[in-house]
């Protein structure tokens, strides 16, 4: 072969591999209010500077597009390589098993608590998604507030009356509009039906969402909504099962008590400043403990990728004691991997409150009741949060009453579980 | 200077000829297609050669989803694929309809889509009456002779220009309840309320918002429908010393007709079909009160969980049975108008 052959062989080699390097494009849809995809996207890139040839491009999406559009994306095919989801079991016909791809024991070992959320199908030890930040319902005060009342905060044993007698006095002292709030999520009102008893499953481990205790305490949030202790516009504005939070009015100093989770505290940290201090004091107790709910959001990588291995390797390479470490503290999340966990994040450049706060959700963890962890591992949990949304908000504006409600929703899951397959 | 002006014209007239001539060259091949459809199918039958492209986008995007549409009405489960989907027959139609009175949704397996179908028909009808009214009254006092018509005209039709977000989130800031409208009141010495709260409110706000937004559209029409009636009509009435309400009543509506008609029809259809701006209004609450039909078709299908796109395909069938029926009645409307 002469040099002028060898030569043009070796560019025509060159150029394809350019192309195959070129096509192991990955596409990773995100949603996120803070920082997370911008601290995945860090440690993405340190993936490709190890894999040349890979490039990995961010799709930053609104948080209804995962839950509304990815779906059927990922039904028709077109859904993107890997994703940032919450459904996390709901979606499992669809994910990707990195277990022939990554190190089992290290994963099991690291994540073994949550690794089932992710396997709503059949099998139940594929390895279908890394949980990048552990989430934990709960609430927040506005402690200035409190101290302008001469108001004492109540103790980490304080019930929902409790709290309710004390942020009204607090609202009424300062004047402020609204004593409480919760998130329009049926995720966020899952925590305080626990605490009060609720059991959302028979003995056989069905779902059955309405229980004496559950009635109870939507009796007592309807109620609360109607006699000004918690913000009814929040429940009551929306139609639907349509998200909506209180942020803003908690930002505004509007609000004494807002039950939303620890994903808020990077929002707070930069929308809040000095403006008011502000605090953790987790989930109010009842018969059934004081427990929020678990959740968060996890990295998955979809079946119907071309490029299997890359995708798992990235998700692994996130998976990794250093790179998780990293992310944690970037992305402002509590650590769902043991190894970070056991060894603590340091949350580098976070405000002394906002480094409080998350350490407070930390402790919250051990409260959670495992009522909680079988909820929010359950795949249909989606239709049970919706369910609970429509219904509760229409014995808030007193379109049904709380019996009623309870009916229809009894009705809404058995059909809904009929029709989920 | 004359052959200096011919030396620069040549080059030009030599580059249409050549353009001429592959021009020609193309058309002879593009014309071989042609004359072998004519010659085995007949000249008339060019038309749907022609026609071809266009009936397979629209078939494609219009005639293949109605026809999966009413496929997946047919089939249970919340797979979007149809072969993982199990044939139900007309089970999604008789779980929407299954009621024990129709006129009270409590009573109805599926209570939200009997509210959402209540919704609709009192916001058409509210809407649809108002909207005619306003615009009529307002077609009216843009005709006449006053000052700043031209601007006036424009001011009327510039919510249309709006997308229905923007004048939901315009609405949704005047009416919140640290809102323009309850700040003014507040000013006043008055109470503030809590506008988007209410039920009753909120509906009647929704149909306000729908109005304002839609008037300008309705107002033009009829505009043009009253420029259209002759002067003489008019004049002659005048001699006949006919008063104003007399002239209204017996020349300008019965003339303004046709076109009201047509108003009418059209805005019922859109008033069936109304969805984005009330949605980002209201999200269709406080509960279900603002909940209308398409929102319900939504929600059901791609916002839910599981996603129900059986009964989803299902809902819309039964709105798109009603549109066809007011669709029929605009057709039959412009005919008999036609033919006198």
């Amino acid at each position: 072969m002469t040099m002028t052959m060898k030569t043009t062989v070796s560019a025509a080699a060159l150029m394809l591999s350019a192309v195959a390097a070129q096509a192991q494009e990955i596409r990773f849809m995100c949603h996120g209010d803070g920082t997370e995809c911008a601290a995945a996207m860090a440690i993405f890139e340190r993936f490709e500077a190890a894999n040349p040839g890979v490039d990995i491009v961010l799709d930053k999406v609104p948080y209804q597009t995962i839950l509304e559009s990815l779906p059927i994306q990922l039904a028709g095919g077109t859904g993107p390589d890997i994703a940032s989801v919450t459904d996390l079991g709901g979606l499992n016909q669809y994910y990707l098993d990195l277990t022939p791809y990554v190190d089992a024991d290290y994963w099991t070992a690291s994540f073994g608590g949550t690794l089932d959320w992710y396997r709503g199908g059949e099998d139940r030890q594929g390895i279908y998604g890394m949980h990048s930040g552990l989430t934990i319902t709960g609430a927040y005060i506005n402690r200035t507030l409190f101290d302008q009342a001469g108001v004492e905060v109540p103790s980490a044993d304080a019930d929902w009356d409790t709290w309710a007698a004390a942020t009204r006095e607090v609202a009424e002292a300062t004047d402020t509009t609204f004593p409480m709030a919760m998130d329009r999520s049926g995720h966020r009102i899952a925590g305080p039906a626990i605490s009060y008893g609720a059991q959302y499953f028979d003995a056989a481990g069905e779902p059955i969402l309405v229980d004496e205790a559950f009635q109870a305490y939507i009796q007592k949030f309807v109620d609360w909504n109607n006699d000004g202790t918690m913000a009814k516009e929040v429940w009551g504005g929306q139609g639907g099962s349509t998200y909506r939070d209180a942020k803003q009015e908690f930002f505004n100093g509007e609000l004494v008590y807002y039950f939303s989770g620890s994903w808020q505290v990077g929002n707070f940290e930069e929308n809040i400043g000095d403006l008011f201090d502000w605090e953790v004091v987790g989930s109010p107790c009842g018969a059934g403990g004081c427990t929020g709910m678990p959740g968060g959001t996890g990295y998955v990588g979809f079946a119907q990728t071309e490029h299997p291995e890359i995708v798992a390797a990235a998700i692994d390479f996130l998976a990794q004691e250093q790179n998780y470490a990293d992310y944690t503290n970037s992305a402002r999340s509590i650590p769902a991997h043991a190894g970070v966990a056991a060894a603590g994040v340091a949350y580098e450049g976070a405000s002394p409150e906002a480094a409080a706060a998350l350490n407070g959700w930390s402790a919250q963890v051990g409260k959670l009741e495992p009522i909680a962890f079988a909820y929010q591992g359950h795949p249909n949990n989606r239709a049970m949060f919706n369910i609970t949304v429509t219904r509760v908000s229409q014995a808030v504006v007193g379109e049904l009453t709380v019996p009623e409600a309870m009916d229809r929703m009894k009705d809404d899951l058995a059909a809904a579980m009929a029709e989920a397959n | 200077m004359a052959s200096r002006g011919a030396m620069r014209t040549f080059p030009c007239r030599l580059k249409v000829m050549l353009m001429l001539q592959i021009l020609t060259q193309l058309m002879k091949i593009v014309e071989v297609p042609f004359a072998l459809w004519q010659r085995y199918f007949g000249a008339s039958r060019v038309v749907w050669l022609f026609l071809l492209p266009n009936m397979l986008l629209f078939g494609t995007f219009a005639f293949v989803p109605i026809f999966l549409n009413f496929v997946y009405a047919f089939t249970s489960g919340d797979q979007i694929l149809l072969a993982d989907r199990p044939y139900t027959g007309w089970s999604n139609f008789e779980t929407l309809s299954r009621c024990d009175n129709y006129l009270d949704p409590n009573s109805c397996d599926r209570d939200i889509f009997w509210r959402a179908l209540w919704n609709t028909s009192w916001f058409v009808t509210l809407q649809v009456g108002f909207m005619v009214g306003f615009s009529l009254l307002t077609a009216i006092i843009l005709n006449r002779d006053i000052r700043a018509r031209g601007f006036f005209r424009s001011v009327f039709f510039f919510p249309v220009m709006l997308s229905p977000v923007v004048v939901a989130l315009i609405w949704k800031w005047i009416l919140l309840r640290n809102g323009l409208l309850n700040a003014a009141l507040e000013g006043m010495g008055f109470e503030s309320f809590n506008w988007l709260l209410d039920r009753q409110w909120a509906f009647g706000w929704s149909v306000f918002l729908s109005v304002w937004a839609h008037m300008g559209f309705y107002t033009l029409i009829l505009l043009a429908g009253l420029q259209a009636i002759p002067r003489d009509v008019y004049e002659a009435a005048l001699m006949d010393r006919a008063s104003a309400w007399r002239t209204f009543r017996r020349i300008t509506l019965p003339l303004l007709a046709p076109t009201m008609l047509v108003v009418l029809v059209l805005a019922v259809i859109k008033g069936v079909q109304t969805f984005d701006e009330v949605y980002a209004f209201t999200g269709g609450g406080p509960g279900s009160a603002t909940t209308l039909i398409i929102q319900y078709i939504y929600e059901t299908g791609f916002a839910g969980a599981p996603r129900l796109f059986g009964l989803a395909a299902a809902a819309s069938i039964v709105l798109a049975l009603v549109l066809v029926v007011l669709t029929a009645v605009q057709f039959w409307a412009n005919r008999r108008n036609v033919d006198g």
